[in-house]
């Protein structure tokens, strides 16, 4: 292939070619890091929270009245909703995954430790917790109703047995020996005992803070003497809208003393998970739009430029037919010639967007943008400089060797 | 001679219908995202309070007693630091905060109780923050001294409670116990929540929220201790033990904040001393027993520090203005196109007579018309994309507007842009040799 003439062409039109290269530079640099942050939201939201996340209905209610002990009223909620028909189980908890609130505590392997080994975050549930949540034991075994404790929230909160997740025991017990091991929660160095180890199941919280340990949960089994707290109700398959119609009805009629927050007081986990991923989901979709819509101006500013060279150049393509050249080669011509613009573009461009990545590290934390973006990136403006110049090479192909004669 | 100019770019712009629709919309859509995101960039950031920004300031210690030293202090002071503080009267004004979530009964039955956000606070908080009150007033020294039961509430509240009507006298019963309200206030929105953002800085950039409406129920703090101590949120504890909830007067918890107003540098100077005099004197009786560590930063310094405009939005300024940019690349390459392909046209012009200068001038104008119209469009698409914004579930969407000054910015940005973007087309356009276009025809 001729690459030299081309080059030399190009020589004399530098002006719009250093247009068209730092264009596809910075639509590169744009086009990569906004794919990459689409990729960290989307895996971020594709987390599994490890439970059941279908049927599953949660109400978020305040116990109002003049009582100091709301464990008997809980219980009695928690009996009225075990009655409903269409429900399989259900318990009271002061948090759930993607709540995005809650306790969370350091937890240590030796009473005298300084530091704590991990953090994790407690959820206090009671027997029926495993199964209304649809997490999987794979150690061990559930709690039985004696191990549940009436806990005052103020008073020091290590009840003697714990069911933790895998993640946690590995990170306490790298050696796999966690079942029946002795955790340390609280300052008073009382001992919790491992007895049962659950496959997953996410911590509250979504964001960034949590991140290094959104699968670090401990189970403690105690109903939570609190007049705020949510009932996680695990309806029967298909029965989750009748449900969430009705649970709020059985519950009033069980005792009306109670305040429901104005808005999300009974959801699905269908609507947690939104709630909690909203930000991610709409960072994602705005990116993706502003990717299509770079791409739709950088490749409609190819269309145009080229175009317009093509019909300052008929004279010169006429002369070349006449001396011989095909179609093909005029075609072929044009889309070399594109392709060295947008190769120049895309080197400059990956320059650009690394240095554009390590920006956004600095000052928005984000992760390092892999190489494979870059990459991705480039054959995507390659390819798309190619497609735009298509139509405008495609029609100085069409050139007839006649224009040759013709004076301009 | 610019009337002939204009005449001229608007035929010329009729001749190519398709280059001008190009770079018409590329120019809009620029300027319609980077007028979008810097709408809800300047509501986000803007200057809460400009007229006493400068003039407050938020002291702060180090009131721990535990094993770990820290590096800075908390955001908020246990109660006695504050309260010993704000008894001094060292500033012109101060005001101490302390945030809960309450239960509020309605007097009608049969509505359901509900929750709203409580602000326990003193007597100055409502000249310093120039709270605006539509009927009645705030509660009296004196009667926040013997914890009076009295309430101010807001213009919300009042609409839910007493449909908008002037409550003052009438009662309100919060977390079960009966209180007057003195005074309803007005349609008050500051932006952001800016006398409580404590811990912002550790949601890592999901911030929207202190945008939203400001709390419904003020109560005196001796009385917001009575009745809701134990529901104030947020809380840091150091002690070993257990705290109970009822005495957090006296507990080893940070859960109160305090605001000070402080007219000029020397009072300020004043005020650093005896901050750092009181932290001195407390190490020397053995309640603080940490070294010291004083700070006090004025509003704004508070709010940066706390890093309150949502990362997201910032991202997505960074990202419109790097769009706009790129739009005004395209822009050039098509400009460029255009005025070489006259060549023809400006050859004759130029043998008439035309010099370099009036070439050069001819083609600004049109780029300049260019612009004018395509900031036009993009206008259009900054009143669509504030709409956008509005539908989102953000805790300012209902703030977000399109006001004057973004509407002429958005105009003058765009006319800007596209003469700056016109500058090397015309230049090349009018070098070019009258001569050679002629020769051939």
């Amino acid at each position: 292939m001729m690459i030299k003439p081309i080059l030399s062409a190009l020589r004399r039109h530098k002006a719009g070619t250093i247009l068209i290269a730092l264009q596809i530079a910075l639509t590169l640099a744009i086009v990569c890091n906004a794919l990459f942050i689409i990729h960290q939201r989307v895996s971020h939201l594709s987390r599994g929270t490890g439970i059941d996340e279908s049927n599953l209905v949660i109400v978020t209610n305040r116990l109002v009245g003049n009582t100091e002990n709301f464990v008997p009223l809980i219980k009695s909620d928690l009996q009225a909703l075990r009655q409903m028909p269409d429900v399989e189980a259900v318990y009271a908890t002061n948090s759930y995954p993607l709540r995005n609130g809650g306790w969370s505590m350091g937890a240590r392997t030796n009473p005298d430790q300084k530091k704590s080994t991990g953090q994790t975050a407690i959820y206090f549930v009671d027997e029926h917790a495993l199964a209304t949540l649809g997490v999987r034991l794979v150690a061990g075994r559930n709690f039985n109703a004696g191990d549940v404790i009436d806990q005052d929230p103020k008073k020091s909160i290590a009840g003697p047995v714990t069911i933790v997740t895998k993640a946690l025991a590995d990170k306490l017990f790298p050696d796999g020996s966690a079942l029946g091991k002795n955790i340390y929660l609280t300052e008073e160095k009382k001992p919790s005992t491992i007895v049962g180890i659950v496959e997953k199941t996410q911590v509250p919280w979504v964001s960034s803070f949590a991140s290094t340990w959104d699968q670090y949960v401990t189970f403690l089994p105690a109903v939570l003497n609190t007049d705020y707290n949510a009932y996680l109700v695990r309806a029967k398959p298909g029965q989750e809208a009748a449900v969430r119609a009705h649970v709020l009805d059985v519950l009033v009629k069980n005792n009306r003393m109670r305040t429901l927050p104005d808005e999300n007081g009974v959801q699905t986990f269908a609507d947690v998970r939104s709630k909690a991923y909203e930000r991610d989901r709409g960072m994602a979709i705005m990116m993706g739009i502003v990717c299509a819509v770079l791409l739709a101006i950088t490749a409609a500013g190819i269309v145009g430029l080229t175009s317009f060279w093509v019909g300052q150049r008929r004279k010169q393509i006429g002369v070349r037919r006449a001396l011989g050249a095909t179609k093909r080669d005029i075609l072929t011509y044009f889309l070399t010639e594109n392709f060295l613009i947008g190769g120049a573009g895309v080197v400059v461009g990956s320059a650009m967007a690394i240095g554009m990545s390590m920006w956004l590290q600095q000052h928005f934390e984000t992760e390092r943008m892999s190489v494979v973006y870059v990459l991705v990136g480039m054959v995507l403006l390659l390819l798309l400089g190619q497609g735009a110049v298509l139509a405008p090479a495609m029609r100085a192909s069409k050139v007839s060797p006649v224009e040759a004669t013709r004076n301009a | 001679m610019l009337g002939y100019y204009f005449f001229l770019a608007l035929r010329s712009l009729r001749r190519t219908r398709m280059l001008t629709a190009l770079m018409v919309l590329a120019i809009a859509v620029g300027i319609g995202a980077s007028m979008t995101t810097l709408s809800v960039m300047f509501l986000l950031s803007g200057d809460p309070l400009p007229a006493k920004s400068g003039k407050l300031f938020f002291p702060q210690l180090d009131p721990s007693t535990g094993a770990t030293l820290r590096h800075t202090p908390m955001d908020l002071l246990d109660y006695t630091s504050a309260h010993d503080l704000w008894q001094a009267h060292r500033a012109s004004r101060q005001a101490m905060l302390a945030n809960a979530a309450t239960r509020v009964q309605p007097t009608v039955s049969g509505q359901a109780p509900f929750i709203v956000q409580t602000l326990a606070t003193t007597s100055d908080f409502f000249p310093m923050f120039n709270v605006p009150f539509r009927y009645g007033g705030a509660w009296s020294a004196q009667d926040e001294q013997r914890a009076a039961r009295e309430v101010v509430i807001s213009s919300t509240l009042n609409q839910r409670l007493f449909g908008g009507a002037n409550s003052v006298g009438r009662d309100v019963v919060i977390n079960g116990a009966q209180l007057r309200v003195v005074g309803v206030l007005d349609d008050w929105r500051p932006r952001p929540r800016f006398y409580m953002v404590v811990g912002a800085r550790f949601s890592g950039g999901d911030t929207a929220d202190l945008y939203g409406p400001p709390h419904d129920v003020y109560l005196p703090m001796p009385t917001g201790i009575d009745i809701a101590q134990a529901d104030m949120q947020p809380f840091t504890c150091w002690s070993d033990g257990m705290v109970d909830p009822h005495h957090m007067t006296t507990a080893a918890c940070a859960w109160v904040g305090l605001w000070v107003e402080l007219p000029d540098v020397a009072a300020r100077d004043a005020y650093r001393r005896f901050l750092e005099d009181y932290d001195d004197q407390q190490r020397s009786i053995g309640r603080l027993t940490h070294p010291k560590l004083t700070r006090m930063m004025s509003l704004h310094e508070w709010l940066d520090f706390q890093q309150v405009v949502p990362a997201d939005v910032k991202l997505q300024t960074w990202l419109a203005f790097a769009f706009l940019l790129i739009c005004l690349f395209n822009t050039v390459g098509l400009l460029l196109a255009k005025f070489i392909g006259r060549s023809n046209e400006i050859g004759v012009r130029r043998a008439l007579g035309a010099s370099r200068k009036a070439i050069f001038g001819q083609c600004l104008v049109e780029a300049g018309l260019i612009g004018l119209i395509g900031g036009l469009f993009g206008l259009f698409m900054t009143v669509a994309g504030i709409y956008a914004i509005r539908q989102q579930p953000v805790a300012y969407a209902d703030l977000v507007a399109v006001d004057m000054p973004v509407f002429v910015l958005a105009l003058a940005l765009s006319l800007g842009a596209s003469l700056l973007a016109g500058v090397f087309p015309a230049f090349r356009a009018s070098r070019v040799a009258p001569a050679l276009q002629l020769k051939v025809q």
